[in-house]
């Protein structure tokens, strides 16, 4: 992939009025929030699950947009607003130079064919009383873009392309191995030639040998049709190889982002900080030599998240102010400003965070 | 480094034999497994008799030379006035108490009876299938008035809606039909409902959504074809309930008017008879019972052989057959005992 630098882009509420070309999606303080019933007859609203609560970013065209955080974080959510799959409580989308936010079916319906999306569970995500061959075809169908033969001869283009056998046309789901229906699921969100495909968490329930064929895979077929991805995943490792930038999600917000490298190796904020500490490492010297950073606590309740910094009742670094103002992502000393953390606090170079938490790596 | 940077070939396709390319459906393995069971294909025997029975009514008829609703006073009574029993003046089944030929009311009986409970049961399912996607798909405020219709039909008393509806129109055949689809649908609507409900949840529904599939689509292409299964069951052990739901309104005279032959009228009938003629009751009962019985056990059948569990029980009983075989003797001969299958006479 390219190294060319791409920035996610962030803040609070000022609209970035930057009308760049290269952009291709740009998500301006985006929230979504769940409403929580109350039990018994009659339902109120008892409170919002602030899944995703202001979130700003940019994915430019041919590159890829890294989004990392746990389980909860707002991850999948932000991706389904951008999928147009659930609705936006307040905040814009915007893609290819169209305010696409909460837009009705028959409208939204020419950018299904610009934004695909992948999805995590290899299993679930393909129909199991269908065959493959009309799950591929699936977006033809839908669109009306090929039928018949046509249609037929696509999907083998389309199964070959993506590393299946096209004799395999009239299999079912259940016939493949993880890695192959993941391929599937390639292939499907392939069909209509998007710029935009949605990776949720594609390859963390795959093998890691297979892993590495779907990863390659996405890479390949991103040089060969320009696409560009939004790819979310936990694991920090998938997301170094693959992203151009990386975002990194806390509880609805975003703590940091900008160049995969930058934030990699001048990482500011403590949250990434201990993320990067808790990735495992291939190499033993390396591990060895690693101070892990054992975060206390759970991840706060979204629906009454902490005052201030989300992060400061887990954050080995947090002080007064933390708990009092909420910190503006925005460049810190020393960096570019593609780089940009939401910290009071950053964390310096050659900090050790482990040491402030009181905690030794086991 | 990491482990991803390790070098994989990106084609990991297994070249697979060029003849193994048509995946088995659902449907293909549920007819395999059915074929194991000597129950369901006992049933599916004697449904499809009765159908033919059914089917070609007047040919018995004519090669007995009654028709049914021919009365043979002279032949078919007594002296007393008395119905005559099986085998009397070529009446086979005896006659009934005006001396019509039994055989030929309970084949006649038969046509009613299969042609109402099947087409109820169509009728039923696809109303049924249609308000619990739609009800389960949509949710919210359609979803509550459906759900609440469904729940008002369910608790509807039926022989009191059937006597009231013959009260007002004169009994027919299409009061029958309407009676019964509509106390059927229900139940087959709630359990679609129910699975809509968790479906619908799956991802694959949403990789549909996200593809900009509308509604109707995702309803009847990828939803429906995962319902099929407890559907086809249900429907199945539909139609011997439509079939006795027939017999009873017939047998409280609400059902098919007379002369028409129907095996709840003919029980109706025999009810001052069956003292003396215990073949008037004892037939059309029998019949009833047999066409019951073989379309619950095939229902019962289809569910096993839909369940992916119950390969193993079927594989388990193949195998201690072919161990049984073995110790006989008998498979000396034939080494692949196991995959032939139960071949009739070994018991």
């Amino acid at each position: 992939m390219s190294g060319t630098v791409a920035h996610g882009d962030a803040g609070a509420s000022a609209p970035l009025a930057e009308p760049d070309d290269s952009v291709l999606v740009r998500v301006d303080n985006l929230v979504k929030h769940f409403p929580v019933h109350s039990a018994g007859m009659i339902r109120r609203v008892a409170g919002q699950v602030q899944a995703v609560d202001g979130v700003s970013l940019t994915v430019r065209r041919g590159q890829t947009l890294g989004l990392v955080g746990e389980t909860g974080c707002g991850k999948s959510t932000l991706a389904r607003c951008i999928a147009g799959l659930v609705p936006v409580t307040s905040g814009q989308i915007t893609f290819d130079g169209h305010n696409i936010t909460n837009l009705s079916r028959p409208a939204m319906r020419p950018f299904r064919r610009e934004i695909q999306m992948i999805f995590q569970d290899p299993y679930g995500s393909l129909n199991p009383r269908r065959r493959v061959g009309s799950i591929i075809g699936d977006p033809f169908a839908v669109h009306k873009t090929a039928s018949g033969a046509a249609r037929k001869k696509a999907v083998q283009e389309l199964m070959e392309r993506v590393g299946l056998n096209p004799e395999h046309y009239n299999r079912f789901p259940a016939e493949f191995s993880g890695g192959q229906r993941q391929r599937i699921g390639v292939a499907r969100a392939l069909a209509l030639r998007p710029k935009l495909i949605i990776c949720d968490e594609p390859v963390s329930a795959l093998d890691v040998s297979i892993q590495a064929q779907v990863l390659n895979l996405l890479s390949d077929l991103q040089s060969e049709f320009g696409l560009s991805y939004l790819f979310i995943a936990h694991d920090l490792e998938v997301v170094r190889h693959v992203s151009d930038s990386v975002a990194v999600m806390y509880l609805g917000r975003l703590a940091e982002t900008g160049p995969g490298k930058q934030v990699y190796d001048q990482t500011r904020h403590p949250y990434t900080a201990a993320l990067l500490s808790a990735a495992p490492a291939a190499d033993p010297d390396a591990a060895a030599q690693r101070r892990r950073i054992i975060l206390t606590g759970d991840v706060p309740s979204p629906i009454n998240p902490p005052s201030g910094c989300r992060f400061h009742p887990r954050c080995p670094k947090a002080q007064h102010l933390c708990a009092q103002t909420e910190p503006q992502l925005e460049v810190k000393a020393g960096d570019p400003d593609t780089h940009r953390a939401a910290c009071h606090f950053p964390v310096q170079e050659g900090e050790m965070l482990a040491r402030v938490a009181g905690r030794e790596r086991r | 480094m990491s482990v991803t940077e390790l070098e994989f070939q990106a084609h990991a396709v297994e070249s697979a034999p060029a003849e193994a390319i048509e995946g088995r459906s659902q449907w293909q393995l549920t007819w395999r497994r059915l074929l194991h069971d000597r129950m369901a294909i006992a049933s599916m025997i004697v449904i499809a008799l009765m159908v033919l029975i059914a089917i070609f009514a007047p040919v018995i008829a004519s090669i007995v030379g009654h028709g049914p609703e021919q009365a043979f006073p002279n032949t078919g009574t007594t002296v007393s006035g008395t119905p005559v029993g099986p085998g009397t003046n070529g009446f086979v089944l005896g006659t009934d108490y005006i001396g019509r030929d039994l055989l030929v009311r309970v084949v006649y009986g038969a046509r009613i009876s299969l042609f109402v409970g099947i087409l109820t049961t169509a009728i039923a399912t696809v109303a049924g299938v249609s308000i619990g996607l739609i009800a389960g798909y949509f949710g919210g405020f359609v979803d509550t008035v459906l759900a609440r219709f469904i729940d008002s039909a369910l608790a509807f008393p039926f022989i009191v809606l059937a006597l009231a509806l013959a009260a007002v129109f004169s009994p027919s055949l299409t009061i029958v039909i309407g009676v019964i689809t509509f106390f059927s649908w229900a139940g087959i609507s709630r359990i679609v409902r129910g699975q809509t409900l968790s479906l619908k949840e799956k991802e694959y529904i949403e990789a549909a959504r996200s593809l900009g599939a509308g509604p109707w689509r995702i309803m009847f292409i990828d939803i429906l074809p995962n319902l099929m299964g407890p559907v086809l069951v249900l429907a199945t052990l539909y139609i011997p309930t439509a079939v006795i739901f027939e017999a009873t309104l017939s047998f409280l005279g609400i059902g098919i008017p007379e002369p028409t032959p129907s095996w709840g009228s003919i029980l109706a009938e025999a009810q001052t008879y069956y003292q003396i003629a215990w073949w008037y009751v004892v037939f059309p009962a029998l019949a009833l019972l047999i066409t019951t019985l073989a379309f619950n056990l095939l229902g019962d059948g289809i569910r096993d052989a839909m369940d992916p569990r119950t390969e193993r029980i079927f594989a388990a009983a193949r195998a201690r057959k072919g161990r049984r075989k073995k110790k006989q003797g008998q498979a000396a001969a034939d080494g692949s005992a196991e995959l032939a299958g139960p071949s009739a006479g070994t018991r």
